[in-house]
């Protein structure tokens, strides 16, 4: 049992564990100590209450009913056991079947399963119990068939998530053949749910076994399992409750066990993550507003817990947005440029922890507000524009009803007014407004994108932070989305934070651009300079790593060798050290700070690549 | 080295208004030993291409022919000769490789698919196959989740050169990646086109990382081929507006953002 030692703090796995050893040794061992004593009648003590010598009574031919019911342990687990292994091996193999046989077989074995699903488990069980004839072996049978379409149905479902995998799709390619593909490629990766499953079915193949014996499907006298024994006591349960109600609670304790394990089990898989909580961050008011500024952050530091430590995404971020102003946020996956853009919003898990030395927007400090003020600010001063437009918008309501929700909850705006300004803010963004009747799955991702704008708009934000998103988005709807960010910008002087991996597009399309590394910033300058007047040797290398259309095809494009540094183990030094061909003794002693090199330049790097002839 | 041909595929889907032509009458040809780019938006039947050739998805009309004989994808029988000749890696990092097996198994289950390999001869293949992708051979012992998304897809690439394919699909093998890691992958391909002289079909949106890898350029819009050229020609002299429109989508950092006018 090696539940505890992985477990070894939850008293229900000990519990359990208990229970199970206790049933497993009285599997093993009650035959043995009380098998005899079980199967010796006495005639002078036929259909005793429970006594000294009968703690639960004698049934009709003066057998002790705790030995029988204690030897009645081995064939009632080990009955019940049998069926669910039949059971669950045949229909799992049913069901994982259906993802690697081919489409016409597939479509026959998922009617067959539907049809079987269709009649009741237990009605099949106690029919087939009848057909194979009343005993142990056939009302095993019975129940093992009878489990089928379930574990079918299951294991079908878990396969279909496998069979839609491209390493499954590659393994088919290569030619493998179809039970290797099953057990190596499908039955793996689908066996730990399947497991948890068979060990709760074995809790109801007891109760369920039991039944049939008890209604006389199952064991046939002289043997004997816990229904058997039910059956027995039954009749004279209101002289007697007791020996009656020994098997019932045997069969009781047995399957509770099961069902606990598999509780445990199922536990210890969603547990598989336990992240401490952390205590929320003492408040303490900002540092001086600065005169003009949308955003003000400062010295932002974003701390997560997770099962092996704690670790800081974004370490001492520092951004500040002017009215108008469009400012790209780049860095690749990892880099905590979309935790910079939650810790703004105020939209962090609930686990994680935010630190800053300001945070203000238009001004106002975030962390001075109550929380409903802190909301009721964000909502009416920034809008989130988010990748994916498809999840983003609430799939069951109209258009109409998500871009009015905001202004009619915080402004109090009438309805008939909100709808106007709904209506402008789709034309604003290109859409008729016969879009506000539709719901979401009737548009296109570039349309949900607009509408994810509009929506924004509404609230006329200052600031407005777009956190990936054209991403989704074909390049040719990109362009529509960039443009329609900028006239935004041109017509409502709201200022943007635009977060993208895409370092070509940000360039491209933002005033300035603060390029993230590992959770800190490391440049920030004007766009104009990123072709040529990067000053990081990371951004250098990011830029150069972009193909373009008219990249040498005979010359290997330049990569960043190397790997982000374990987020667990941070070093005092610069982030970017062990992958820099710049690196020098003092880099790894000490982090740069982000220093100004003129007044719109600023880069954090002991050694700087040398300006080249600089754009002014 | 494997020839490629299409005539006039077809490839439907089942849409909720009854079947939708994904690839609707396609003609293509891979010469031997060259790179074919296949760009296109989202929903343009790129992918649903790349299956019909190598048979995970029913084609339903033209034929697909591979050094000019006819491919079936019936049988499994089928499937394993077609196998030899096409390989096919595909898009997504995340489920490229079985999160259960380690590369070592992985790579050694793909070598041994039509070779029986002893446990030493297994060893020195996969780390060939590494190498070949340039990864070091001490990533054999790792399992998937201990690989980044670029050590991943050259891991998949790596898989599909162990049967010593004629032709290599790359379904999108990039969409997915950083840039920085992007460049990588596409350097590992530029490289096994020179060392191995095979024949590719590189599918992608990226318009400038297909064009990086790929001798000629042909460009799908709703299932259907709109153009094809040479790289060069296709870049210099684009023909079809839909082309066009493609390529002054593409951010560049070194072109000047084009005038602002209606979309």
């Amino acid at each position: 049992m090696s539940l505890p030692l992985r477990y070894p703090r939850s008293p229900m796995a000990w519990a359990t564990a208990a229970m199970l050893a206790s049933l497993v040794v009285l599997a093993l061992a009650g035959p043995l100590l009380w098998g005899a004593a079980a199967d010796r009648p006495d005639p002078a003590a036929v259909l005793q209450g429970p006594s000294a010598a009968h703690p639960f009574g004698t049934d009709n031919l003066g057998r002790d009913v705790l030995d029988r019911v204690l030897t009645a342990t081995r064939p009632s687990l080990l009955l019940a056991l049998a069926a669910v292994l039949l059971g669950a091996t045949g229909g799992i193999l049913l069901g994982a079947s259906t993802a690697v046989v081919g489409r016409r077989a597939r479509r026959l074995l998922t009617g067959l399963i539907n049809l079987l699903l269709a009649f009741p488990a237990l009605l099949v069980a106690m029919f087939l119990a009848v057909v194979f004839g009343a005993g142990a072996d056939g009302a095993m049978l019975a129940l093992a068939v009878a489990g089928v379409p379930g574990f079918a149905r299951l294991a079908q479902t878990l396969a279909a998530a496998v069979a839609g995998t491209d390493h499954l799709a590659s393994a088919r390619v290569l030619g493998l053949r179809r039970h290797r593909l099953l057990w190596r490629h499908v039955l793996p990766n689908i066996a730990e749910p399947l497991l948890l499953s068979t060990t709760t079915a074995a809790g109801t193949a007891l109760v369920a076994l039991a039944g049939l014996s008890f209604l006389g499907l199952g064991v046939q006298p002289p043997g004997y399992d816990w229904g058997q024994l039910l059956n027995q006591g039954l009749d004279r349960i209101y002289a007697e409750p007791l020996p009656a109600l020994a098997p019932g609670l045997a069969v009781l304790y047995a399957a509770v066990a099961f069902q606990l394990l598999g509780e445990v089990l199922a536990g210890g898989v969603a547990r598989r993550s336990p992240a401490p909580r952390t205590p929320a961050a003492p408040i303490a008011t900002s540092g001086p507003a600065t005169e003009g500024l949308v955003l003000q952050v400062e010295d932002l530091t974003v701390e997560l817990p997770t099962p092996a430590g704690v670790i800081r995404p974004v370490r001492g971020v520092s951004l500040s947005l002017r009215p108008g102003e469009i400012v790209g946020l780049v860095g690749e996956s990892g880099s905590g440029k979309s935790l910079t853009a939650l810790a703004i919003a105020d939209l962090l898990p609930d686990r994680a922890r935010i630190s800053r030395r300001t945070l203000r927007l238009l001004g106002a400090d975030l962390a001075a507000m109550t929380p409903k003020e802190r909301e009721r600010h964000l909502a009416t001063g920034l809008a989130m524009i988010f990748q994916n437009p498809a999840s983003a918008l609430n799939p069951s309501l109209r258009i109409a009803t998500q871009l009015t929700e905001t202004v009619r909850t915080h402004r109090g705006t009438s309805r008939a007014q909100a709808l106007t300004d709904a209506s402008d803010a789709l034309r604003r963004v290109a859409l008729p407004p016969a879009v506000l009747r539709a719901r979401p799955h009737q548009l296109s991702g570039g349309q949900r994108q607009r509408v994810m704008i509009a929506a924004g708009l509404m609230v006329r934000p200052s600031l407005i932070i777009a956190d990936e998103p054209t991403t989704a988005l074909d390049v040719t709807v990109q362009r529509q989305i960039t443009r329609l960010l900028s006239e935004i910008r041109r017509d409502t002087c709201a200022a943007v934070l635009f977060i993208s991996h895409d370092v070509a597009l940000v360039g491209e399309f933002c005033d300035r651009v603060a390029v993230m590394y590992a959770g800190t910033i490391v440049e920030t300058l004007p766009a104009d300079r990123l072709s040529t007047g990067t000053r990081h040797p990371y951004t250098r290398a990011l830029v150069a790593s972009v193909p373009n259309l008219t990249a040498d095809r005979d010359r290997p494009l330049p990569t960043v060798e190397g790997a982000l540094p374990e987020p667990l183990a941070p070093t005092p030094g610069c982030p970017f050290e062990s992958r820099c061909p710049r690196r020098r003794d003092h880099c790894t002693e000490q982090a740069p700070p982000l220093e100004g090199l003129d007044a719109v330049h600023r880069v954090a790097c002991w050694n700087p690549v040398a300006a080249e002839v600089v754009a002014s | 080295m494997t020839a490629l041909q299409l005539t006039d595929l077809t490839v439907r889907h089942h849409g909720p208004r009854g079947p939708v032509a994904a690839v609707d009458g396609v003609s293509l040809e891979i010469p031997p030993g060259t790179t074919l780019g296949l760009v296109g938006e989202s929903g343009s039947g790129k992918s649903s291409l790349a299956r019909a050739i190598v048979g995970l998805t029913p084609v339903h009309g033209g034929r697909v022919l591979l050094d000019g004989r006819e491919v079936r994808a019936r049988t499994v029988g089928d499937r394993r000769r077609l196998g030899r000749l096409v390989q096919i890696v595909l898009q997504d990092p995340d489920t490229a490789l079985d999160p259960r097996m380690t590369v070592h198994q992985t790579l050694g289950e793909a070598a041994t698919v039509f070779h029986r390999l002893d446990r030493r001869a297994r060893a020195e293949r996969v780390t060939a196959l590494l190498e070949l992708v340039g990864l070091n051979h001490r990533f054999a012992d790792r399992l998937p989740r201990h690989l980044s998304g670029g050590q991943r897809q050259r891991v998949a690439v790596a898989r599909a050169l162990a049967v010593e394919p004629g032709l290599l699909i790359a379904d999108e093998i990039t969409s997915a990646l950083d840039v920085s890691v992007q460049a990588a992958v596409l350097n590992t391909i530029r490289d096994l086109q020179r060392r191995l002289g095979l024949s590719m079909l590189f599918i992608g949106h990226n318009l400038p990382a297909v064009c990086y890898v790929s001798d000629a350029v042909a460009v799908m819009r709703h299932g259907r081929i709109v153009e094809t050229a040479p790289t060069e020609a296709l870049l210099r002299d684009p023909r079809h507006p839909y082309t066009r429109t493609l390529l002054a989508s593409v951010p560049s950092l070194r072109t000047s953002l084009p005038d602002e006018g209606p979309s």
